[in-house]
């Protein structure tokens, strides 16, 4: 393939959807917030999704939970809960619904939306400060929401 | 509720306290001489949120905070100096310096900083210090303004905030500055940005907490201008403002700006009671 094909193949797969992937506006969520069905039909990968944890740059969820299996990530937060365990507390289906947007879960969370695209007070460009134009893209993709998924899972008490 | 929620809440509380963690109960005194108020009751008008008013100094570690007890020791004090000497230079067209109207700083400018922002009658809106200083630099002297977060502007910002240490900060919010005022609060409140975050999520509802490496203050502004460690100089109040609101993924608002105008004045007003501590050492 020439590379501008190349390129051009790959803006498109960043810009839209994959096939097969459920779209940010398009997740269903049940009532208390938990999500069924896989966002990508693709098993998550649960060490991709340690690592999207506790990248700063990705999830950063080490910003405001502690979690005993990121110990060799410095600097755990103390804004939401341990997340120790909560492959026990929660099913997949809970766990994608709160990765996805846990403002289903629990309403008015500070925890923010990582599938989430619209619906914001002055939307920036992401870090930059600048203005960004909605649909934003999601802070996660949805394999990543899935790795992430697949992560918390393995969070088990002893 | 649902169980699980109880449960999470359970294992919250069941985590053990981080080293370091709150505020600490330490006492700044300033050269042995000034005594200031770091903690207060909290004023009226926020004591259904807060309880207790805390400086940022309370949230540092033990060696910044020592860089802000002596003026020898406090790296914001030579920017203090340089201002000393704008203050006496002559500049702009009509052949004045600060001190041809105000004569020494240290008199005229006593307690100036503990009521701003406030309302300037003459210009109709509600006025920060380094609003005032450009109006008196365009119009009295007919000299060019200086840039809002800039570095001659921070510098003559301290060198009047130094002499209104150790005295309360109070400024007004009622009368014609209660619209601005109000404003400010909105804006404290609402969620910005693809993290949705507040100004209150991070300063009112977590102070103590650590996020990630940072170990969040109430977001008090009496020790504005700030010298950070960080970036090795003086960072206004908008300057602060802009990073915090950018930080949340938001489209930031222009230091200088109406909106922080109004920010600032609600912001300063959280922290009635406690001492203009400016120029203060941060990380
Ligand atoms: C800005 C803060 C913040 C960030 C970032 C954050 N969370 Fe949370 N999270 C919270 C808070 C606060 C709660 C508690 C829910 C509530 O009551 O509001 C929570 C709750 C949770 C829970 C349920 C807790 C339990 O064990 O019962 C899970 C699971 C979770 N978060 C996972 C994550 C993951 C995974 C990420 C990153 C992809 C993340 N969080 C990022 C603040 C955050
Ligand atoms: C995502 C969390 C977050 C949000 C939201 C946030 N801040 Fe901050 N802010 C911080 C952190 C972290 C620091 C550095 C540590 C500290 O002093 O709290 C800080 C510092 C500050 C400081 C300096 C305090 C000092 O003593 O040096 C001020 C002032 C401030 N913030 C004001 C605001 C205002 C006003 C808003 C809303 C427009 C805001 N912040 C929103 C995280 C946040």
């Amino acid at each position: 393939m020439k590379l501008t094909s190349l390129t051009l193949a790959l803006s498109l797969a960043g810009a839209a959807a994959m096939a097969g992937e459920v779209a940010p506006k398009a997740v269903q969520y049940g009532e208390y917030g938990e999500v069924s069905a896989s966002l990508t039909g693709v098993a998550g990968d649960a060490a991709s999704g340690a690592v999207i944890a506790g990248t700063k740059s990705k999830g950063n969820c080490v910003a405001c939970h502690q979690v005993s299996a990121l110990a060799d990530v410095p600097f755990h937060g103390e804004i939401g809960p341990s997340l120790d365990g909560a492959g026990d507390r929660w099913s997949e289906e809970e766990l994608r619904g709160l990765v996805a947007n846990a403002k289903m879960t629990f309403e008015g969370t500070m925890m923010p939306a990582f599938y989430k695209v619209d619906g914001f007070i002055r939307p920036g460009d992401a870090y930059t400060g600048d203005a960004g134009a909605e649909p934003l893209p999601p802070i996660l993709t949805a394999q990543e929401i899935e790795d992430v998924v697949a992560f918390l899972a393995t969070l088990k008490e002893e | 509720m649902n169980k699980k929620a109880i449960t999470a809440i359970a294992a919250v509380l069941a985590l053990p306290m981080a080293a370091g963690a709150g505020p600490d109960d330490d006492t700044l005194v300033v050269n042995e001489e000034i005594e200031m108020v770091t903690k207060a009751a909290a004023p009226a008008h926020i004591a259904d949120a807060v309880d207790e008013i805390m400086s940022g100094w309370h949230f540092r570690k033990d060696e910044t905070q020592a860089l802000q007890m002596d003026d020898f020791e406090n790296p914001a004090m030579i920017f203090v100096d340089q201002a000393l000497d704008a203050w006496n230079t002559v500049e702009g067209t009509e052949g004045k310096s600060c001190a041809s109207c105000h004569d020494d700083v240290e008199e005229s400018m006593k307690g100036v900083r503990a009521v701003y922002p406030k309302w300037s009658e003459a210009a109709g809106e509600v006025r920060t210090l380094n609003m005032q200083i450009n109006d008196c630099r365009e119009n009295h002297m007919g000299a060019e303004k200086w840039k809002y977060t800039g570095g001659k502007m921070s510098a003559m910002e301290a060198l009047i905030s130094v002499q209104s240490r150790g005295l309360p900060v109070n400024v007004a919010i009622d009368g014609p500055a209660q619209s601005a005022w109000e404003k400010g609060k909105e804006m404290y409140y609402t969620r910005t940005g693809q993290l949705e975050l507040s100004c209150a999520n991070c300063h009112e509802d977590n102070y103590g907490n650590m996020i990630r490496a940072d170990h969040l203050s109430q977001g008090q502004i009496n020790g504005f201008p700030v010298y950070r460690l960080k970036n090795t100089k003086l960072n206004t109040a908008h300057a602060r403002f802009k990073g915090c609101v950018r930080d949340t993924r938001a489209e930031t608002y222009k230091p200088g700006s109406a909106d922080f105008v109004a920010l600032e004045l609600y912001v300063a007003s959280r922290g009635n009671g406690l001492s203009v501590e400016a120029p203060s050492v941060r990380n």
